[in-house]
């Protein structure tokens, strides 16, 4: 079981959307992705897709604008 | 109804071209499948070298407003299209070819990005994949 980080900060619609999927595709059963960014509606948009996809969404945290989300496949 | 989205891409403009890929990638990304159906003016930016050549849909003021609408883009840290369009195709998405618009404005093959074109195809291939798909557009 492994970690994978996404760092999203600075980007925009959709990349972090984008990003995260792509992350979660290469991750195996059981991996955890985080994923930290600063677009606020992304924020928002990944748990959905994490429910989309059947995934569980671990955890998510807010700090100075910056949030990070961990989702296990 | 199938979890797909299904978009016709007619624009060439390069904001409209932003909006269906951005789009495109967002359903992908939220786990469905996209088939891009490239049509008409759409598909002159499937060129080799066409993808960026688009006009602004509105106040292109002879490119300076497209200019300006991209550095602007550049500031909000915008992707580029042909990043999405590589993400688009990383994703799993199906990108297609109008046959019949090839034809019309003579554009061969080897003038597209044929790497990237999953078939040509005719609009009876549309209707059978939009008409098992829960989202359909028309761009």
């Amino acid at each position: 079981m492994s970690e994978i980080k996404v760092d999203c900060t600075g980007e925009t619609c959709p990349i972090p959307l984008v990003e995260t999927r792509k992350a979660l595709r290469k991750a195996k059963e059981g991996d955890i992705v985080e994923v930290i960014g600063t677009h606020p509606s992304s924020k928002k948009e990944i748990p959905m897709a994490v429910k989309a996809l059947g995934l569980e969404l671990m955890d998510i945290q807010e700090k100075d604008g910056v949030w990070k989300i961990r989702i296990r496949r | 109804m199938a979890n797909k989205a299904t978009i016709v891409v007619h624009s060439g403009d390069m904001d409209k071209v932003y909006s269906a890929l951005i789009i495109a990638n967002g359903a992908l990304a939220m786990g469905m499948e996209v088939s891009l159906f490239f049509t008409f003016w759409g598909l002159q930016r499937l060129k080799k070298g066409g993808l960026e050549k688009g006009p602004l849909s509105k106040m292109n003021l002879l490119g300076l407003g497209k200019w300006m609408v991209k550095r602007k883009m550049r500031k909000a840290g915008t992707a580029s299209l042909e990043k999405l369009l590589q993400d688009f195709k990383e994703l799993g998405g199906k990108i297609l070819a109008c046959d019949m618009t090839m034809a019309v404005m003579g554009i061969k093959r080897e003038d597209l990005r044929v790497d990237l074109i999953s078939d040509y195809c005719a609009v009876g291939t549309y209707i059978n994949e939009a008409k098992e798909s829960s989202v359909t557009l028309f761009i």
